[in-house]
C-alpha cells in the first residue's frame, strides 16, 4: 500500500510540475490543481497509513491520528478558494493582455509568422 | 477581558472588514472612510496597549477555544510578536489614511481588503502554531492578490498573475514541509516542535532536515531572498503605491517566520539539527544584498528603485537571522522597524512625485518640475538619508548596530565590505534619482502647470512615517533596550517552551 500511495503522490507531483512549467495559463492552473491534490494526499499520509484503527475515542485500543485529516480539510478549502481565484485571474488576464500566456507576451509560432508574411 | 487582549489584533481587523462590507459603510464613501479610519485607529491603539501590557507582564499565551497547547492552537504574544503587530497596525492605519484621500475609490473594496491584510499579517506574527501560520499566510496572500489588482491596468494583471501562481506553488511547498515535519515530530506547535526536535534519532533527523529546508524555500519566497526574489520588483512597482507601501511589511513576515522557525525550532537546542540553515541563509542573504544594490542602480523609476531597496533590506535582515545571537537579533528588530517605515514612506512619496510630474511620472529622467519642490524635496532628502544610513537618522543607528553586532564573528570579513559598499551604491543611486527628479529639466518653459497641490492628508501620512525615523533615534535608549529584551526572550528557548506549554491560561 505504501508503494502504491507514494508513487501516486510522486506521479501527481511530477505531472503537476510539468504542467506548471508550460507557458499558458490553463495548463498552469491544471498543474497547480494536481500539485494540491498530491499535497493533500501527502498531508494525509503524514499521520501514517494504517488500517483498522478506531476513529472515535473509546471504541478500540488504537486510534487513528485525527490531526492530518483536519489539516487536509483546511488545505482543501484553502486550495479550492485559491484555484477559483487564479482561474478568474487567468480569464481576466486573457481579456486584458490579449493572450493566455503567463508572461503576457506570446511567442509567435513559426506557422503564424509564415502566415503573416 | 485583559486575558483576551492577545486575540484582539486579529479579531478587530476582521470585525472592521466585515462592518465595512455591510450596508451603511458599503454604500456611502464618506461613512466608509470614517469607519475604516476609526477601526484602524482602534486596532493600532489596542496593538500598542498590548505591546505595553506584554512588556510589563511577560509572555502571554492565549489558547483559542481554551484548548491548551500542544493540542489546541495558541496565540503567543511576546515582545517580538507584539512589536511587529504594532508596526503592522501602524502601517495599516497609514495606508488607510493615505487611501482615504482618493486612491480607495479607484477600485472596489479597498478598505475591507486592507483590514483583511492587517488581520493576516497580525495573525502570522502572533500565532504559535506552524499550520496556523500557513492559514494566516493564505489570509494575507488572498487579500494581497486582490489589493495588487486594485485600480490596476493591463500591466498589473500580468504581475498579479505571476505573483499569484508563484505564491500558490509556495503554499503547496509549505504544506509538504509541514507534512514532513508533522510526520516525524507529531506536532505543529512551535514550542512543542522545539522540544521534540532534539530527541530525534536515526533517519528521522534527515527527514526533519528536509522538512525544515522545504520551509526555507517558502519563507525565502515570501521574504524575496535571492533565487526567489524575481517577483518582487515587478510586483511592487506595478501595484498602486499605497498598496506597495502596505506590502513593505509582507516581506518582513517571511523574515519573521525564518527568525521564529530557525531560532526556536532549529536553533541552539536542536541537537543534530542545530543551526542547520545558517550557511544557506548567510550566502543567500549576502547575494541578495548585492543583487538588490545592483537593481537599485539600474532602476529606471523611483518605485523600482524603492522595490530594490526593499530587497537590500531583506538581505540585511536575513544575514542577521543567520548570525543567531542576541545582539544580531536586536539589531535586526531595530533595522526591521526602521526599514519597513522608510520604504513605505518612499513608495508613497513616489506616488506624490509622479502625480506632480505629469507624463514622465516617477521615471528617473528630466521632465516637468514638481509643483511643491520644497515639501517633496525635503521629504525625499530625509527618506534617502534614512535609507542610506547617514547620521543623524535611524538608518545610521541601525547600520552602526548591525556592523557592531557582526564585528566579532568571523563573517565580518565578508559582511562589512559588502554592506558598506552597498550603502555607497545606494547613496549613488538615490542621489542620482533625486537629481533627475527635482533638478533636471528638459524644457525650461513647462514650469508646473495644471496639477493640484498634494492632498494634505497624504502629506501628513508621509511626514508621519518619516517622523518615526528621528523618533527612533531620540528615544533610541528605551527602544534599543526593548529590542534587546525581545531578542533575549526569543533566544531563551526553554523559557519560551515553558511559557507556551505550561503557562497557557
Amino acid at each position: 500500500m505504501e508503494l502504491l500511495y507514494a508513487s501516486c503522490v510522486g506521479v501527481l507531483v511530477s505531472c503537476g510540475i510539468f504542467l506548471l512549467l508550460r507557458a499558458r495559463t490553463f495548463p498552469v492552473v491544471l498543474g497547480l490543481t494536481m500539485i494540491s491534490y498530491a499535497v493533500n494526499l501527502f498531508l494525509f499520509s503524514s499521520g501514517r497509513l494504517t488500517i483498522n484503527k478506531a476513529v472515535v475515542l473509546g471504541t478500540g485500543a488504537d486510534y487513528a491520528d485525527p490531526l492530518p485529516q483536519a489539516l487536509v480539510l483546511t488545505a482543501i478549502v484553502i486550495g479550492f478558494a485559491m484555484t477559483a481565484f487564479v482561474v478568474i485571474l487567468a480569464i481576466r488576464g486573457r481579456a486584458d493582455l490579449g493572450s493566455d500566456h503567463v508572461d503576457g507576451s506570446p511567442v509567435k509560432s513559426a506557422a503564424v509568422v509564415k502566415e503573416q508574411k | 477581558m485583559i486575558q483576551h487582549l492577545a486575540s484582539l489584533p486579529i479579531l478587530l481587523p476582521m470585525l472592521a472588514a466585515v462592518i465595512l462590507l455591510l450596508p451603511p459603510c458599503g454604500k456611502s464613501v464618506k461613512i466608509r472612510r470614517y469607519a475604516s479610519n476609526a477601526m484602524a485607529l482602534i486596532t493600532f491603539a489596542v496593538s500598542v496597549f498590548l505591546l505595553m501590557h506584554i512588556y510589563n507582564t511577560g509572555i502571554s499565551v492565549y489558547a483559542i477555544g481554551d484548548w491548551s497547547a500542544p493540542f489546541g492552537i495558541v496565540l503567543v504574544a511576546d515582545n517580538l510578536s507584539t512589536l511587529l503587530v504594532a508596526l503592522t497596525s501602524f502601517l495599516g492605519l497609514g495606508a488607510i489614511l493615505y487611501g482615504s484621500a482618493g486612491d480607495d475609490e479607484k477600485g472596489s473594496f479597498y478598505h475591507p481588503l486592507v483590514h483583511f491584510l492587517v488581520l493576516g499579517v497580525n495573525g502570522a506574527f502572533l500565532t504559535g502554531d506552524l499550520f496556523n501560520l500557513f492559514v494566516f499566510f493564505e489570509v494575507l496572500l488572498i487579500a494581497s492578490y486582490a489589493l495588487l489588482m486594485h485600480g490596476g491596468d493591463k500591466q498589473n494583471t500580468r504581475a498579479a498573475l505571476q505573483y499569484v501562481i508563484l505564491n500558490l506553488v509556495g503554499s503547496s511547498v509549505f504544506l509538504i514541509g509541514l507534512g514532513v515535519l508533522y510526520g516525524v515530530l507529531g506536532t505543529l506547535n512551535i514550542a512543542d516542535m522545539a522540544q521534540k526536535v532534539s530527541q530525534l534519532d536515526g533517519d528521522d533527523v534527515f527527514i526533519a532536515k528536509a522538512g525544515g529546508l522545504l520551509l526555507l524555500i517558502v519563507f525565502a519566497l515570501k521574504g524575496a531572498l535571492l533565487p526567489l526574489h524575481l517577483w518582487l520588483p515587478n510586483t511592487y512597482a506595478s501595484a498602486k503605491p499605497v498598496v506597495a507601501a502596505l506590502f513593505a511589511i509582507m516581506t518582513k513576515v517571511g523574515v519573521y517566520a525564518m527568525l521564529r522557525v530557525y531560532t526556536v525550532i532549529f536553533g541552539e537546542q536542536a541537537g543534530a539539527l542545530e543551526h542547520m540553515v545558517q550557511p544557506w541563509l548567510w550566502g543567500l542573504a549576502i547575494a541578495t544584498i548585492i543583487v538588490g544594490a545592483m537593481g537599485a542602480i539600474a532602476a529606471q523609476d523611483l518605485r523600482k528603485l524603492t522595490a530594490n531597496l526593499v530587497l537590500v533590506s531583506v538581505g540585511t535582515l536575513v544575514a542577521l537571522v543567520a548570525l543567531q545571537n542576541v545582539n544580531a537579533t536586536a539589531a535586526l528588530l531595530y533595522y526591521l522597524v526602521h526599514s519597513t517605515l522608510v520604504s513605505a514612506a518612499l513608495f508613497l512619496l513616489a506616488d506624490l512625485i509622479a502625480k506632480q510630474r505629469g507624463k514622465v511620472a516617477d521615471r528617473l529622467v528630466g521632465g516637468r518640475a514638481v509643483k511643491q519642490p520644497l515639501l517633496l524635496g525635503a521629504c525625499f532628502v530625509v527618506a534617502a538619508l534614512t535609507v542610506v544610513g547617514m547620521p543623524p537618522l535611524s538608518g545610521f543607528v541601525g547600520k552602526i548596530w548591525i556592523l557592531k553586532s557582526t564585528l566579532n564573528s568571523e563573517q565580518a570579513l565578508v559582511f562589512w565590505p559588502v554592506y558598506l559598499i552597498t550603502s555607497f551604491a545606494l547613496l549613488v543611486a538615490l542621489s542620482r534619482a533625486g537629481t533627475s527628479l527635482f533638478w533636471e529639466r528638459k524644457d525650461k518653459r513647462s514650469e508646473s502647470p495644471d496639477c493640484a497641490d498634494a492632498n494634505p492628508l497624504q502629506v501628513t501620512v508621509i511626514i508621519g512615517l518619516l517622523a518615526c525615523s528621528p523618533l527612533l533615534v531620540i528615544f533610541g535608549g528605551p527602544i534599543s533596550e526593548y529590542m534587546v529584551g525581545a531578542a533575549t526572550q526569543l533566544h531563551d528557548i526553554s523559557g519560551g517552551i515553558n511559557a507556551v506549554l505550561k503557562g497557557g491560561m
